[in-house]
């Protein structure tokens, strides 16, 4: 006998009992499936491939408009690598501690979204979509322009650098996106597991954290990459509100620079260096997916 | 059987039950005496599964009372209050589910471990005891995703036994087994039965029933249309639904 709860993830398709446990397995990885979805970042070999082909047709088409006396564009790019790494590592920084607050607080975000108090329920749920389908970049603004630049506690003066207000910026839509991935993993467990808990007399808060949640974590773990492979990429946006990360260093570079030509040399220079990145986290993220969908 | 004269352990009264419009149990009565076994037949939907989950709170009923030793369960509101029940009666259902994140042993420790508070030594011990009894020794620590079905169940019927209730009640619980580890279990609900555990099964194996049971129930449709001791039963019906149910089986 079914019965709608809370965590059914869609309504029984069907009213066969034999076709009863394949619609319930049908819709419970539906309901993973649309939480990873959300954030699916296809990077193939071939992308490496085709962005390889647009580095190598942006150096050839500066050098073509090397004036004599001037250096090369490996060599003026070589020059300029120290700089722009740092400017990268600076990226992957805000990137590790953005997600970090955001996952930390998401998670939270996440159960209060399957708490049995209605107000802590709606409250989590409308503050999860609210920053998940708010623009990134707006988000970013809001928290450059709103926060103070620096606060006074007792006669203290600290100031807040443009990074961290931009940092905790990226970290809401991280939050709110880690707050659907646990929920959704969460709701992807079958009932008969919270039935078979109950019976054996857990509670709601000794199921959710002995039996149901460990199941979530491999569940959770594909998307949560994808959600930082995507993060890592945005962390470029920064660079519009003055933080000096990589991409701004490349303009500040460019301009620096004064050549005509450099500007697709230099661009899908810094595109290499996330592909570089964001691919293996991409590669493994789809492995790891392949292989729990066999496990489960 | 002897228990006749003392207090029933399983008091059921007048069940109803319904999912929204649809009433699954009109007003069931029947009583379990302390180490009886009890088996109820009847075509799917009769609402078998449902009087179950109802005896151990799963499923909250809409009229009628249910009682389990000291238990008046139609009036239990609070998880708390749930919680106390459960502790004395276990279900064991079709589809096994064991919990796939841990081993067979570990399957079977939580609950004492964690609800009962029980000395996790202790628990070990009678964990490996009773993974012994079900003939499962060789696979404790073994994940439930790498057992066949028939031990899935054993393990599931172990897990349940670890928390010493006083009341059993399996939930068609080799309908998803082959022919051949049906047995098994069947075995180890066998000797549960001897050893003088109040069994409580929706069942439909015949045979098994006709052997073990001291009382048979025939429903259908939410009520009860027979019951008596099997040799009765089975072989001398007096309704004409419960004649042509058992034509179609037996």
């Amino acid at each position: 006998m079914s019965r709608l709860r809370w965590n059914d993830p869609l309504p029984q398709a069907t009213d066969l009992p034999v076709l009863l446990p394949a619609a319930a397995r049908l819709a419970r990885n539906s309901a993973a499936q649309r939480a990873t979805d959300a954030f699916s970042l296809h990077l193939l070999p071939a992308h490496g491939v085709a962005l390889l082909v647009l580095f190598l047709i942006g150096c050839g088409w500066a050098e073509a408009q090397v004036q004599p006396g001037q250096p090369s564009i490996l060599a003026t790019l070589w020059k300029w690598t120290p700089v722009l790494l740092r400017g990268f590592l600076f990226n992957l920084a805000i990137s590790a501690v953005a997600m970090a607050a955001g996952t930390i607080v998401g998670l939270f975000l996440g159960f209060a979204q399957i708490s049995l108090l209605p107000p802590v329920r709606k409250g989590a749920w409308l503050t999860t979509h609210f920053f998940r389908n708010a623009p990134w970049l707006v988000l970013l603004f809001y928290c450059m322009f709103l926060l103070p630049f620096q606060v006074t506690a007792f006669g203290m003066t600290i100031p807040i650098p443009d990074w961290i207000k931009a940092t905790l910026g990226l970290s809401l839509p991280v939050m709110a996106n880690v707050s659907e991935i646990v929920r959704g993993a969460i709701q992807s467990i079958p009932t008969t597991q919270w039935e078979s808990a109950a019976s054996l007399a857990f509670n709601r808060r000794q199921t959710l954290w002995m039996i149901i949640f460990p199941q979530c974590i491999k569940r959770m773990l594909p998307p949560w990459m994808n959600l930082y492979a995507i993060l890592t990429m945005a962390t470029v946006l920064t660079s519009i509100v003055g933080v000096n990360e990589m991409m701004g260093l490349t303009r500040q570079a460019l301009s620096a620079e004064n050549r005509s030509g450099l500007l697709l040399a230099f661009y899908s220079y810094v595109l290499f260096w996330f592909f570089l990145y964001c691919y293996p986290i991409a590669r493994w993220t789809v492995r790891l997916e392949a292989r729990y969908a066999v496990n489960d | 059987m002897s228990a006749a004269s003392a207090e029933p352990i399983v008091d059921i009264r007048d069940v109803h039950q319904s999912f929204g419009k649809v009433e699954v149990l009109k007003g069931i009565s029947l009583s379990v005496p302390k180490g009886g076994v009890v088996c109820i037949i009847g075509p799917s939907g009769s609402g078998k599964s449902t009087l179950l989950r109802c005896i151990n709170g799963l499923v909250p009923i809409d009229q009628g009372s249910i009682r389990v030793a000291d238990f008046y369960v139609h009036k239990l509101v609070t998880d708390q209050e749930k919680i106390a029940l459960r502790k004395e009666v276990s279900i064991i259902f079709q589809q096994y589910n064991l919990f796939p994140h841990k081993t067979a042993l570990e399957n079977v420790m939580m609950a004492p471990v964690h609800v009962l508070k029980e000395n996790k030594d202790e628990v070990r011990v009678r964990a490996v005891v009773l993974l012994k009894k079900v003939g499962l020794s060789a696979k404790a620590d073994v994940y439930p995703g790498e057992l066949s079905g028939g031990q899935q169940q054993r393990v599931a019927i172990a897990r349940s036994l670890a928390m010493r209730p006083e009341v059993m009640l399996f939930d068609e619980v080799t309908a998803a087994l082959d022919p051949e580890t049906v047995k098994e279990v069947l075995n180890t609900i066998r000797e549960l039965a001897q050893e003088g555990m109040t069994c409580m099964l929706v069942t439909h194996e015949m045979r098994f029933a006709r052997e073990l049971a001291d009382v048979v129930y025939f429903t259908d449709g939410g009520v009860i249309v027979e019951s008596g001791p099997p040799a009765e039963l089975f072989d001398r019906p007096v309704k004409e639904r419960t004649r042509a149910f058992l034509s179609q089986i037996l």
